[in-house]
C-alpha cells in the first residue's frame, strides 16, 4: 500500500482536471482559495486557462463565456461568493450553460467565519437564484468524494447543460488526508452532445424525446446565439406564452425526470431496523461512527448517506422512509435538508439532529440521538 | 461587400435614437474589414444597447446588466482567434464599473462600445454615471448630488491602451469604430448620443450641442502611448508555456510498523513561526509510511507571524470517520498562544496521555504525564521545536517510531533542509537520553 497526502481542495482540482476541465476562474476566498491555487499550478502546463477575476461576478462570468465556446469550466468559492454568483447562476440555469461550481461552505450568515465549517447553504444553492428552476448539487463526504464527485459533477453539467454544485465544507476541503487518487474509479468523461453543424441550427431546440438541446460552440461555423432573456428555440427574446411555458417546463423536467437515475448515495440498510439515519457531507462520517457504535450495543439501524442532494432523489427516499418507523436527519446546520425528508416521510416520524457552532458534530452526541 | 445586418430583425429603437446610427456604422466597419459572422461575437448586456446582438448575423452573447465584459473575457481567452465586440450603455458602464476598470488593466483584445446617452433609457430615464448634474432626469433631484464621470479619463487612468470619445453623429463614425476594432488590445469607445425616448424630452441635447461639448474636452482618439503593452491573452499564453509541470503526485510506501495500534490523536499547540503545520504534515507522512490513515486539521489566524498555530492529527489503521480531536494521546505544548487556544482540552486529558512541553511554557493542570524539555539548552531553535518534539515522541515510542520520522523527513525535504532536519532530530534525541 502507498498513499498520497493532500487536502480536499487539491483532490477537487485534480478531479476537475481528470474530467477534462481546462478553464478555471475564481476569486480568492477562504476556505476555497486552494482550489484556485491548485488549478493555477495544474492548468497552465496543460495549455489550460486559469484566471483570477476582479470579483466573484466576473469569475463566474468568465466561465460562462468560456463554457459557450465548448470548454469545461470550473469556479470555486464559499457562501459570500455564491451570493455574488447568484445572477450568473440563474443565467446558466435558464440558458443551459454547463458549469461546475465548487462551494466550500463556511459558517454564515454573511461573511460569517472564514475558517469554520458548516453546511449552511444546502437550500441556498438550490433556491438562491431567480426563477426557481432546478440545479444539481453533489455533496462529498471525504477526500475521495472530492475527487470522484468533481468528475461526476462535470459529467452531469455536460449531460444536462446546467450548473452543478459541489457542496463541500471547510472541514473536508481544508483537512489534509491520506488518499490514493490513482486507485479511485472515476466515471468515464462525458461530453455535451453536439448538433450536426451541417444542418440549420436552433440553439435551444430539442429533438423529439430529448430534454436537453444539442450544443454548438460560439466561434464555430454555425452562428450561435446565447441569451439571458426569456427565449424561444431560436435564442431570441420571446413573449409567446406557449413557447415560454414549454421552455420553463423543459428546464424543470430535464433535471427532475432524471432525479432518481442520477442519485448517488451509500445505503447501509438493515431490514430489521426501525430507524433510518439520513446524512450527507462531512457529518456523514461522524454518523457512520455513531451508527457503528450503536449497532455494537445491539441497536438496529439503517443508514442512508446522500451524495446527490438536488434534485432530491424522491423515489429512493420514499422507498426507504416507508420501510422505517422513524427517520433521523443529521446535518451541520439547524435543519435544512430535513424539510425535504419531511415532505416525503408519509407516516414515518422525522427527527432532526444538528448543530451550527463551527465545530464538527461529534459521533458520541449523534449516537445519543439514535 | 456583405452587410452583417440581420434583415429579419431591423433595429427597433425609438424614432431618432442615435443607437441606430451606431448599428449601421458598426456594420459598415465590420464589413469593410471583411469580417464574417462566424469570426465575430457580439456581446451585450441589458438596456437599449443590449439589443445590438439581435441586429447582426454573428455569434451572439447577451447577458446580465454590466457583465458583458466578463463573458467577453472568457470567450476571448478560450478562443483568442475570435473578434469580440462588446456593447453597453452608460448604465452597464456604471453597474459593471469594476469589470470596465479590470478589463482596462488587463488589456485583453476586445472592443467596447459604450453607447453613452446620459441616462437609463429603458427603465424610464433615470440618472446614470454620466448624467450631468444639471440634467432633468427620472431620478428627481438625485443626479444633482453626484458628479458624472468622463469615461475616457476613467478608462485611461485604469490603463486602457486605446480610447476614443466620439459623437454618434460624426461622419467618420464607422472609420473610427473600425480603427478601434483593428487595435490589438482593449479599446474603449465612448459614443455620445441622444435618447429622444427619455432624455431629450426634458434636456436640450442635439448633435450640434454634442459637438460643442466634445470640443470643450481634450480630444481623445487612438492609442494611449503610456498604456501600450502586451495584449493579455498573448502574454498569458507566453507565460503559461513557461510554467513547469509540477503535477507529479508522490506516493509514500507503507513499509514500517507503527508502535501502537488503534486510533491515535496528537495535538500540536504552537505559535506562528514554529512550523507547526509542517510538523503535523511530517507526523502524517510518518503515519502513512506505517500504512496508517491520517488526517490533519490546522487552526491559525488569518494574519501571519503572530498568534497561535495549532495542528490536530489523527492516525488510525482503520479509515478515519471523525477528524476532530476527542482524547489526545499526545499533546505538544510549544507556545503559550497555542496552549491558550485549547483551554477545554486540558481537564479532559487522561493519565495515559503524554504532554511534551517546551521549558518555559506553563501548562494548566492536567492528569497526563508531562515531560518538559529544554530545547534551548539543546541548541534547538524555536522554529524547530515542533520537529524536535516529534523526535521525542519517536524516542519514547509514542505514535511513531524513529524510522517512520526519518522516512517522513526524507520524503518531505531534500538537500540542505533535509540535513538540518535530521540534525535537529539527532539533537532532540540526545536531549531525551540526557533526561
Ligand atoms: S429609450 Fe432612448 S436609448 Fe432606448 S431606444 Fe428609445 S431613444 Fe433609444
Amino acid at each position: 500500500m502507498a498513499m498520497q497526502f493532500m487536502e480536499g481542495n487539491e483532490a477537487i482540482a485534480r478531479g476537475a482536471v481528470a474530467a477534462g476541465c481546462r478553464f478555471f476562474a475564481g476569486y480568492p476566498i477562504t476556505p476555497a482559495t486552494t482550489v484556485y491555487n491548485n488549478m493555477l499550478r495544474l492548468l497552465p502546463p496543460l495549455g489550460g486557462i486559469c484566471l483570477q477575476g476582479e470579483d466573484e461576478i466576473a469569475s463566474i462570468g468568465f466561465c460562462l463565456g468560456a463554457a459557450m465556446t465548448g470548454a469545461k469550466a470550473l469556479t470555486a468559492t464559499s457562501g459570500p461568493g455564491i451570493s455574488l454568483y447568484s445572477e450568473q447562476i440563474s443565467f446558466a440555469i435558464g440558458s443551459e450553460i454547463p458549469l461546475v461550481i465548487v462551494n466550500i461552505q463556511r459558517l454564515g450568515p454573511s461573511t460569517g467565519s472564514a475558517t469554520r465549517g458548516a453546511d449552511g447553504d444546502i437550500q441556498f444553492m438550490q433556491w438562491g437564484n431567480s426563477g426557481g428552476q432546478p440545479v444539481i448539487v453533489l455533496a462529498p463526504v471525504d477526500i475521495r468524494d472530492c475527487y470522484t464527485l468533481t468528475a461526476h459533477a462535470f459529467n452531469l453539467a455536460e449531460r444536462f447543460r446546467c450548473p452543478v454544485f459541489l457542496a463541500a465544507n471547510k472541514e473536508i476541503a481544508m483537512t489534509r488526508e491520506s488518499v490514493d487518487l490513482d486507485r479511485l474509479p472515476l466515471p468515464a468523461p462525458v461530453e455535451r452532445r453536439t448538433a450536426d453543424a451541417r444542418n440549420p441550427f436552433l440553439p435551444f431546440a430539442t429533438a423529439d424525446g430529448e430534454l436537453v438541446p444539442r450544443f454548438l460552440p460560439i466561434g464555430g461555423q454555425r452562428l450561435v446565439r446565447q441569451t439571458s432573456s426569456t427565449h424561444g428555440p431560436d435564442g431570441y427574446i420571446t413573449t409567446d406564452a406557449g413557447i415560454i411555458d414549454a421552455m420553463q417546463k423543459r428546464l424543470r423536467a430535464k433535471i427532475h425526470s432524471a432525479a432518481d437515475a442520477l442519485a448517488l448515495y451509500d445505503a447501509d440498510i438493515d431490514p430489521a431496523a426501525d430507524t433510518l439515519v439520513i446524512a450527507y457531507g462531512v457529518s456523514a462520517r461522524a454518523v457512520r461512527k455513531a451508527v457503528a457504535a450503536r449497532r455494537e450495543q445491539g441497536r438496529k439501524l439503517s443508514l442512508l448517506v446522500l451524495k446527490t442532494l438536488w434534485p432530491v432523489p424522491e423515489g429512493l427516499l420514499r422507498e426507504n422512509l416507508a420501510a422505517h418507523r422513524r427517520a433521523v436527519v443529521v446535518e451541520m446546520n439547524l435543519g435544512q435538508y430535513v424539510r425535504e425528508i419531511e415532505r416525503l416521510a408519509g407516516a414515518t416520524r422525522v427527527d432532526f439532529f444538528g448543530q451550527m457552532d463551527g465545530n464538527l458534530l461529534h459521533p458520541r452526541r449523534i449516537a445519543k440521538a439514535l | 461587400m456583405t452587410s452583417l445586418l440581420n434583415t429579419q430583425r431591423p433595429p427597433v429603437f425609438c424614432p431618432g435614437c442615435s443607437h441606430e446610427r451606431v448599428v449601421t456604422s458598426l456594420d459598415k466597419a465590420l464589413d469593410n474589414r471583411g469580417l464574417q459572422g462566424h469570426q465575430l461575437v457580439i456581446v451585450s448586456d441589458i438596456g437599449c444597447s443590449g439589443l445590438f446582438d439581435t441586429f447582426f448575423n454573428a455569434h451572439a452573447f447577451h447577458g446580465l446588466h454590466g457583465r458583458a465584459l466578463t463573458y467577453a473575457t472568457g470567450l476571448k481567452m478560450a478562443r483568442p482567434d475570435l473578434k469580440v465586440v462588446v456593447t453597453m450603455g452608460d448604465g452597464g458602464l456604471g453597474i459593471g464599473g469594476a469589470h470596465v476598470l479590470a478589463t482596462c488593466r488587463r488589456n485583453i483584445d476586445l472592443t467596447l462600445l459604450v453607447l453613452n446617452n446620459f441616462n437609463y433609457g429603458m427603465t424610464g430615464g433615470q440618472c446614470s454615471a454620466t448624467t450631468p448634474s444639471e440634467a432633468q432626469v427620472g431620478s428627481g433631484f438625485l443626479n444633482r448630488l453626484e458628479k458624472p464621470v468622463d469615461i475616457c479619463t476613467l478608462a485611461g487612468a485604469a490603463g486602457a491602451p486605446y480610447l476614443a470619445r466620439l459623437s454618434a453623429y460624426q461622419k467618420d463614425l464607422s472609420e473610427q469604430i473600425g480603427a478601434a476594432v483593428d487595435y490589438a488590445g482593449f479599446s474603449v469607445v465612448d459614443i455620445w448620443g441622444v435618447c429622444p425616448g427619455r432624455y431629450t424630452k426634458h434636456n436640450q441635447l442635439t448633435p450640434k450641442r454634442i459637438d460643442e461639448r466634445l470640443a470643450d474636452l481634450p480630444a481623445v482618439n487612438g492609442p494611449v502611448s503610456e498604456n501600450q503593452r502586451s495584449e493579455y491573452s498573448h502574454a498569458y499564453a507566453e507565460l503559461a508555456a513557461r510554467q513547469i509541470d509540477s503535477d507529479a503526485l508522490t506516493h509514500i510506501p507503507a513499509q514500517f510498523q507503527a508502535p501502537q495500534s488503534g486510533r491515535r490523536e496528537v495535538v500540536i499547540l504552537g505559535g506562528a513561526g514554529q512550523r507547526i503545520v509542517t510538523a503535523g504534515e511530517l507526523l502524517c507522512l510518518a503515519g502513512i509510511s506505517a500504512g496508517l490513515h491520517v488526517t490533519q486539521k490546522n487552526d491559525y489566524p488569518i494574519t501571519v507571524l503572530r498568534g497561535h498555530s495549532v495542528s490536530e492529527l489523527v492516525l488510525d489503521a482503520r479509515e478515519i470517520g471523525f477528524t476532530g480531536i476527542d482524547r489526545p494521546d499526545v499533546v505538544l505544548a510549544l507556545s503559550p498562544e497555542g496552549v491558550a487556544r485549547r483551554p477545554a482540552m486540558w481537564p479532559r486529558l487522561s493519565s495515559d496521555a503524554m504532554v511534551i512541553a517546551a521549558k518555559g511554557v506553563s501548562l494548566p493542570h492536567c492528569n497526563a504525564h508531562v515531560e518538559v524539555l529544554d530545547f534551548k539548552a539543546g541548541k534547538i531553535k524555536s522554529a524547530d521545536w515542533a520537529l524536535a518534539a516529534l523526535a521525542v515522541m519517536a524516542a519514547r515510542g509514542r505514535v511513531l517510531t524513529q524510522e517512520m520520522l526519518a522516512a517522513a523527513v526524507r520524503h518531505r525535504f531534500s538537500g540542505k533542509v533535509r540535513d538540518l532536519a535530521l540534525a535537529t532530530i539527532a539533537r532532540a534525541t540526545a536531549l531525551t537520553a540526557e533526561g
